[in-house]
């Protein structure tokens, strides 16, 4: 069945969209779920956790994200007013947004790893029980989120190339917004991250 | 099934106003959980992330001019995901 | 009032090459619905009827006490495969990806679905998850024997290849999650003109429902598997207790996406049976709106009720009231469709065709396994009676008598249709009593021996158990004569039968307008929708 001849029908492909994000959404949502549980039981091992780890790392992380979320929005509304170059600047600056975060979050692990935190270390084993729960979550979380971050600038980069070669352009940009759409997720399932993890003190 | 042209167009001042309201927020949640509000820290950590979660759902991913249909959708996905949450709580908080 | 779409029929309608492709890649690389509704019908029917071979194993395990014929671990990991097998690669994906592709669609006067290539994917998917979950039956520590539940502790410790097998079903998640998308923005976005959703067949208000829960549920199964692999990759130790985890948090995960799973089993298999009833008794459904809203309803208030399965588990009390509390809610609207399919019957002009056979069986079979599990929702009862073979015997009466069967149903309802041939009636009819016969034998005894209080997933039992037990095994070699019966029938049929006419039931949904088998772009022109999907005057039917 061609595809060609077929209306194409924007409204339709954006709520699938919306609906595969509603997954992601839900996927987060269990870990959050383990989350309130133990925080709710172990208060203070929690706070002793969220301690060790970086706000700067955190806190700079979180803006990076925001501020690829902004140019990501932008180059959107770039390529609806026509502007195709704006557009693939923005969608730059969004991909290596997302490399820095990677950056960031690998000289964090690397630091936390050579002090002997991370799942299964004896380190964490000696931890009063709880912390090491505190960064069984974390781990799992912020490398879910992570390996989310890579297959957006992934995918960011594909939709670059598209826009690049005219695929997707003004009358027809809704590959675009949808990586958009992805792309905003990472960000919000990091707004939550940051304050749970970072700032419990 | 042919839309209006494809959708509404933000302009560039309100992304860049939401973006900065978000790093306020961003500065807020930091600022008060140097406060010790005891159980409250926790509960203000996630109104605040809720704040900046509305901002971007709403401006950036551009549910404020979605079609209604969309909205409701995300209200369920959320309701689920609370109804997730609360039903467990009625097991951990009262063994 | 000409009612029908098909101008001419070409007499081979979709199977006629498309797009120049030939041969295999002319399904393999097809993104027609139709096409794909196929692939999923022959993968499924193949893994169920695997699945089958490992019921026999088992029954055939317990026939007599003492009786041994393999060591336990691997009666462990037989139950496990069968559970596995049976729900994620036949019960879950089987009347939705089979049926629901076949025709959905064209019940909704579309010509395809949202997304066709991502559908194509979705089977994709499966096949990888499914060709997983086989893998690692023959690598590591062999076949996972956890049961299909892997609880922690267990899982996380066990040599067996859990890892593997568990990655594959997190795969098949993926398939099915795309699936439900696939479906939602279909039924809301492709809907022909004049097919509101009061107009819609019950069917495809069944898959709504159901593509509701796949989206929601199924991700909270996706992080739960993840969960273990950490469990037992990193020993992140998030249930386990010396690193302070809680194996009864997994049980909640696990169990939040598993009792909304037996929804997304149920709903598409009420729907087939929703859309049969009316049509073999040549009467509008009783309760139209009751029926649409009410698998609605199961669907949400079916997301309440997880933790019934752990009453046992160590939760605090007030949430084994709670629970206990929320489980009979979803009762009314299953007892509304029953008593509506019947009202429907009431008075009807009923031909006892195979469809309307099979769908009776339905009525029945999954109401007894609906009274069982008003024992197992009440905590009181279902403390005596949990992890037996109460349980084992309850299920079986919804998933198989209940899921099943309506499988069997959508086959002998649909199937002429896409293939245009008919089957022998009166044989299909003789499998029909067959397995009726074997099925209660093998699992009525089941409900007897579990509140006499037999375990469930033991490979041995007490002598007091022989005799059901005993029945229970040589009626699972009658449920499996009548299997043979059907699907040799069906499958000779299907192939050498007599040709089909466009509307061999008389139906008066979309599916039934088309050319038989129907084209590939389903509709002729532009479809224009006047009455309901069971307004047989209107539709000229009657």
């Amino acid at each position: 069945m061609s595809e060609a001849g077929h209306h194409k029908d924007y409204e339709g492909a954006k709520l699938g969209m919306w609906l595969f994000l509603f997954t992601e959404l839900l996927l987060f949502g269990g870990l959050f779920i383990l989350y309130g549980v133990y925080l709710n039981r172990y208060p203070e091992a929690f706070k002793a956790g969220g301690d060790k780890l970086n706000v700067f790392f955190g806190g700079g992380n979180t803006v990076v994200l925001l501020t690829s979320s902004l140019s990501v929005a932008v180059g959107i509304s770039a390529l609806q007013k026509g502007n195709k170059k704006l557009c693939l600047g923005m969608l730059w600056v969004t991909i290596g947004s997302a490399l820095l975060f990677l950056v960031n979050k690998f000289f964090e692990w690397s630091a936390k790893i050579s002090h002997g935190i991370y799942p299964g270390s004896a380190h964490l084993k000696e931890m009063i029980p709880g912390e090491s729960v505190f960064f069984g979550l974390y781990y799992i979380t912020t490398g879910l989120h992570g390996i989310h971050v890579l297959l957006g600038a992934g995918i960011l980069t594909w939709v670059a190339t598209l826009v690049r070669s005219d695929k997707v352009h003004q009358g027809d940009f809704v590959t675009l917004e949808n990586a958009g759409l992805y792309w905003h997720l990472v960000d919000l399932v990091w707004i939550f991250i940051f304050p749970l993890y970072y700032l419990i003190l | 099934m042919s839309e209006h042209g494809q959708g509404h167009i933000i302009n560039y001042s309100t992304l860049v106003t939401v973006w900065l309201a978000l790093l306020v927020l961003t500065a807020t949640t930091v600022a008060v959980s140097r406060l010790d509000l005891g159980a409250l820290n926790i509960w203000a950590a996630l109104g605040i992330a809720c704040c900046k979660m509305s901002l971007v759902v709403a401006f950036f991913m551009h549910m404020k001019y979605e079609n209604r249909l969309f909205q409701w959708f995300l209200f369920i996905a959320l309701v689920t995901l609370t109804i997730f949450i609360g039903l467990t709580f009625f097991d951990v908080l009262y063994r | 009032m000409n009612d029908t779409y098909s101008a001419t029929s070409s007499g081979e309608g979709f199977w006629a090459n498309q797009n120049g492709r030939t041969g295999i890649s002319a399904w393999l690389l097809s993104t027609d619905h139709k096409r794909i509704g196929l692939l999923y019908f022959w993968s499924v029917t193949s893994f169920f009827i695997v699945g089958v071979l490992l019921g026999l194993l088992i029954r055939l395990e317990l026939i007599a006490p003492g009786f041994n014929m393999m060591p336990p671990q691997m009666y462990n990991s037989l139950f496990t495969l069968h559970g596995v097998i049976m729900i994620f690669l036949f019960i879950i994906p089987g009347i939705p990806a089979a049926f629901g592709n076949l025709v959905m669609p064209i019940q909704i006067g579309a010509e395809d679905v949202a997304f066709p290539r991502l559908n194509l994917l979705s089977w994709y998917l499966y096949i990888t998850g499914a060709a997983l979950a086989v893998i690692s039956l023959f690598s590591g520590g062999g076949p996972p024997d956890t049961g299909w539940t892997f609880y922690v502790p267990f899982s996380a410790r066990t040599t067996t290849n859990v890892s593997l097998a568990v990655f594959g079903v997190f795969v098949l998640g993926f398939s099915g999650i795309l699936t439900g998308l696939n479906f939602l923005t279909t039924i809301h976005r492709m809907r022909a003109k004049g097919m509101t959703w009061t107009r819609m067949p019950l069917f495809t208000w069944s898959l709504y429902a159901t593509a509701w829960v796949q989206v929601l549920a199924t991700p909270i199964l996706a992080i739960t598997l993840v969960l273990i692999m950490a469990e037992r990759i990193l020993s992140a130790g998030m249930f386990d207790p010396a690193q302070g985890g809680d194996p009864v948090m997994y049980q909640h995960l696990f169990w939040i996406y598993s009792h909304p799973a037996v929804y997304i089993m149920i709903l598409p298999g009420m729907g087939v049976v929703s859309d049969i009833i009316p049509v073999f008794a040549r009467k509008p459904v009783f309760g139209y709106k009751a029926i649409a809203i009410s698998s609605v309803a199961i669907a949400a208030a079916g997301s309440l009720v997880w933790a019934h399965h752990m009453f046992v588990s160590g939760m605090s009390d007030l949430a084994v009231l709670i629970f206990s509390a929320l489980t009979f809610l979803v009762a009314i609207p299953s007892a509304i469709k029953v008593f509506n399919w019947v009202t429907t019957l009431h008075r009807g002009s009923i031909t006892l065709d195979p469809p309307l056979s099979f769908a009776l069986c339905f009525i029945f079979l999954f109401s007894i396994g609906g009274l069982g599990g008003l024992f197992l929702g009440a905590a009181a009862t279902d403390v005596h009676v949990t992890d037996t073979h109460f349980v084992v015997g309850h299920f079986h009466y919804v998933m198989f008598g209940g899921t099943g069967f309506a499988f069997f149903a959508a086959m002998h309802y649909w199937l002429p249709k896409y293939f245009g041939r008919m089957y022998n009636k009166n044989i299909a009819n003789l499998s029909c009593v067959i397995m009726f016969i074997g099925f209660n034998l093998v699992y009525l005894s089941m409900q007897i021996v579990g509140y006499e209080g037999m375990p469930r997933r033991y490979y041995d039992y007490l002598p007091q158990f022989a005799t059901l037990n005993l029945i229970s095994t040589v009626g699972s070699w009658i449920l499996a004569t009548g299997l043979i019966v059907m699907f040799v029938n069906l499958f000779r049929g299907l192939r050498h039968g007599e040709p089909v006419g466009r509307n061999p039931w008389g139906g008066a949904s979309l599916e039934w307008m088309v050319a038989t088998p129907p084209p590939l772009e389903n509709f002729d022109g532009e479809v224009e929708v006047t009455h309901g999907p069971y307004d047989f005057k209107k539709a000229g039917v009657l």
